[in-house]
C-alpha cells in the first residue's frame, strides 16, 4: 500500500512536471508570448529595458528553471498588469471555485446516483425513458445558456434569487445567504454533470443486476431494498466512483464559464481575465493549479477503490 | 471527461460487412438527427442567399426591434438583423466544429496508432504525453493557448482540436493495441509488409469506427466549446457572428429583450443534441455491446 502510494505520487509529480513544461513552453515559445510585450516600445533601448525587467534576456531553459523553483516555493511570479504576487490571488480565487465545485458535486451525486438506481431498477419504464431523454437534452444545452436562462427565470422573472455575485460575509457567515447565492451556479453546474452520472450509475447497476449472487440473496429472502443497496450497489460502486473522478476535470472546465455567467470571483474567472489581459504568470499558475487538482483527485479516487472494494489491493 | 463526449467502451471489431450508412438511415433516431443537421447546414450555407438582410449592418434607430417583415426575428442591441446573424453565425460555428475535429482526429490517430502498434518505449512516451494533456482540464489549456496565439478563427479551430486529440489518441491506442495481435496482421507481416503499411492499411482502418463515433460526439463538444469561448469574448470576435458571441451581451439586454438570449442558445442546443444523438446511434450500430 505504501509502495503503491509512493509510486502514484511519483507518477503524479512526473505528470505535473510535464504540465509545467507544456504550459511554460507553449506560452513562452508562441509568437504572442511575453516577449511580445516589448514590441510596443519604440526604441531598441526601451525594448531591451523591458526585456531585462521581465527577465526575458536570459535563455529559455534558465527562465523555466527559475520559474519552476519559484513555483516549488509557492511563488508564481507577479501579475503583468498590477505587479502583485499571483499566489495569494490564486489562493483566494481557489476558495470560491472549490465551494462552487463541491456544492455542484454534492448536488449531482445526491440527485444523480438515486436517479441512476431507480432507472436501472425500472428499466424501460416511462420514468426510465423520460430521464434518458432529459439526460440527452441536458448534455446538449450549453452550460452558459442554462445559466442565463436560470437567471432569467429565478432572478429576472420570479425575483427570488440574486442574479450574480457571492454572498456578503462581512457580517459573519450565514448559511442561508451562502445557499441563496450558491444554489443557482452550483445547480446549473450540477445539471451539466448529472446526465453522465445518471447514465453511468444505471449502466453499472444493470451490469450486476443479473448476477447469480443477487438471485441467491433474493432466494434467501433478503428484502429487495437490501439486495439493491448491500449487494448490487456495492459492486456497481467502483465504476461509479471512477466516473466521479472523471467528472472532476469537466467540473473545473465548467466552472470557468459558470463563474463568468454568475459573476463569481473564482479561479475560472481569473483564467478568463488573465487570457483576455494576456497575463502570462497568472495563466501558467491557474493551469498548473487545475492540473494539480485533477491529479490529486485521481489519487484520492484510486485510494477510495480499496475502501469500497476490499478485493482491490494496491501492492 | 467532457460531458458531450462519453467515451464508448472499446468494442469488438465488427466483422460483418453490412454498410453502416444504410443501417444509420433506417434507424429512426439516426435519420431524424441526420435530417435536422442537414436542415441546419443548408440554412447556414444556403440561407443567406434567400434571406438577404446583412448580419453586420447596424441601425441605431432600430435596436432590439420586434420581429417584422423586414427583420423576421427582430434586431439585436445594435440594430443588426437577428436571423441573418443566426445564419452567418451558423456558418462559423458549424464549420469550426467540423474542422477542429479533423485536427483532433488527425493528431489523435497518429499518436494513438503509433503508440498502440509499436508499444515499448514509444508507447510509454506517447501515452504519458496523452495522460499529461488529459490531466489539464481542457478549457484551461485552451484559454492559455488563446492568450498567446490570439483568437483568429484558424487559431480557435486548431486550439479546440488540440483540446480533444488526447481522447482520440486514447481510443485509437486501445483499439490498435488489440487489433495488432490479430492473425491477419501477422499474415501481413509474414508477407513482408512494412510497419507503416501494416498500421495504415490494415490495423488503423479497423480502429476507425470507434474513433469516428468519438469524433461525432466530439463535434458536439466542439460546438459547446467554441460557443462558450465566444460567449466569454475569447473566441470569434464581433462583428463576425458566431452562435456563442451572439450571447455575449445577452445578460445586459435580456431585461428588455429575452428573445435575444433565447434564439442562439436554442440553435446551439439543437445542433449539439443532433450530434450527440448521431454519435449514440453510431455507437449502438458499431458496438452492440454498449446498448443497455
Amino acid at each position: 500500500m505504501v509502495g503503491f502510494l509512493g509510486r502514484r505520487i511519483g507518477q503524479g509529480m512526473v505528470v505535473l512536471l510535464l504540465i509545467s513544461l507544456v504550459t511554460f513552453f507553449l506560452i513562452n515559445l508562441a509568437p504572442g508570448g511575453p516577449s511580445a510585450a516589448a514590441r510596443f516600445e519604440s526604441t531598441a533601448e526601451e525594448r531591451a529595458a523591458i526585456q531585462k525587467q521581465l527577465g526575458l534576456d536570459r535563455p529559455l531553459l534558465t527562465r523555466y528553471g527559475s520559474w519552476a523553483t519559484g513555483v516549488l516555493r509557492g511563488d508564481f511570479g507577479a501579475t503583468l498588469s498590477g505587479g502583485q504576487p499571483v499566489a495569494p490571488i490564486l489562493r483566494q480565487r481557489l476558495g470560491t471555485t472549490l465551494q462552487l465545485g463541491l456544492a455542484a458535486l454534492v448536488l449531482s451525486v445526491v440527485i444523480g446516483i438515486p436517479l441512476g438506481i431507480i432507472t436501472a431498477m425500472r428499466r424501460n419504464s416511462v420514468l426510465d425513458h423520460s430521464v434518458n431523454a432529459l439526460s440527452t437534452l441536458g448534455m446538449s444545452v450549453p452550460d452558459f445558456w442554462t445559466g442565463i436562462m436560470a437567471i432569467l427565470l429565478f432572478a429576472v422573472t420570479l425575483k427570488v434569487l440574486p442574479a450574480s455575485g457571492l454572498a456578503d460575509m462581512s457580517a459573519g457567515f450565514s448559511l442561508s445567504e451562502w445557499l441563496r447565492h450558491m444554489i443557482l451556479p452550483a445547480g446549473v453546474l450540477a445539471f451539466v454533470m448529472l446526465p453522465n452520472l445518471v447514465r453511468f450509475t444505471r449502466a453499472s447497476l444493470l451490469e450486476v443486476l443479473g448476477a447469480d449472487y443477487l438471485r441467491t440473496a433474493r432466494a434467501k429472502g433478503v428484502r429487495e431494498g437490501r439486495v439493491i443497496v448491500k449487494h448490487a450497489l456495492r459492486n456497481a460502486f467502483v465504476p461509479i466512483v471512477a466516473m466521479i473522478g472523471l467528472i472532476l476535470p469537466a467540473l473545473l472546465s465548467g466552472s470557468v464559464i459558470i463563474e463568468s455567467v454568475f459573476g463569481l470571483p473564482g479561479m475560472g474567472r481569473l483564467a478568463v481575465d488573465a487570457a483576455l489581459g494576456r497575463d502570462y504568470n497568472t495563466i501558467m499558475a491557474v493551469t498548473l493549479a487545475a492540473g494539480f487538482i485533477v491529479i490529486l483527485t485521481n489519487l484520492v479516487v484510486d485510494l477510495a477503490y480499496t475502501v469500497i472494494d476490499p478485493r482491490i489491493r494496491h501492492d | 471527461m467532457t460531458r458531450a463526449a462519453t467515451v464508448p467502451p472499446a468494442g469488438e471489431v465488427r466483422q460483418r460487412r453490412t454498410g453502416l450508412l444504410p443501417r444509420l438511415l433506417r434507424h429512426p433516431v439516426g435519420i431524424t438527427a441526420v435530417l435536422v443537421l442537414a436542415v441546419l447546414y443548408a440554412a447556414a450555407f444556403l440561407g443567406p442567399f434567400v434571406y438577404s438582410a446583412s448580419p453586420i449592418t447596424t441601425d441605431a434607430l432600430n435596436t432590439t426591434a420586434s420581429p417584422s417583415a423586414q427583420h423576421l426575428l427582430g434586431t439585436d442591441e445594435l440594430g443588426r438583423d437577428v436571423l441573418a446573424r443566426l445564419l452567418y453565425g451558423g456558418r462559423i460555428t458549424l464549420t469550426i466544429s467540423i474542422v477542429s475535429m479533423v485536427v483532433a482526429l488527425s493528431i489523435g490517430s497518429l499518436v494513438g496508432a503509433l503508440a498502440g502498434f509499436y508499444q515499448g518505449w514509444t508507447e510509454t512516451l506517447l501515452m504519458r504525453l496523452v495522460d499529461t494533456f488529459m490531466a489539464i482540464p481542457s478549457f484551461f489549456l485552451i484559454l492559455a493557448a488563446i492568450a498567446v496565439l490570439g483568437n483568429a478563427p484558424a487559431v480557435v479551430v486548431t486550439v479546440i482540436g488540440l483540446g480533444f486529440w488526447p481522447q482520440v489518441a486514447r481510443i485509437v491506442h486501445a483499439e490498435v493495441s488489440k487489433i495488432r495481435n490479430f492473425e491477419f496482421v501477422e499474415a501481413g507481416r509474414a508477407l513482408g509488409a512494412s510497419g507503416s503499411r501494416l498500421i495504415w492499411r490494415h490495423v488503423f482502418p479497423q480502429a476507425l469506427p470507434a474513433a469516428a463515433v468519438l469524433t461525432t460526439l466530439g463535434i458536439a463538444w466542439s460546438i459547446l466549446t467554441e460557443t462558450g469561448l465566444s460567449y466569454l469574448g475569447l473566441g470569434i470576435q464581433p462583428p463576425l457572428a458566431s452562435w456563442g458571441n451572439m450571447l455575449q451581451n445577452a445578460q445586459t439586454y435580456f431585461w428588455v429583450k429575452p428573445m435575444l438570449a433565447i434564439y442562439p442558445g436554442a440553435v446551439i442546443a439543437l445542433a449539439v443534441l443532433c450530434f450527440n444523438l448521431l454519435g449514440n446511434v453510431l455507437r449502438d450500430l458499431t458496438d452492440p455491446r454498449s446498448r443497455f
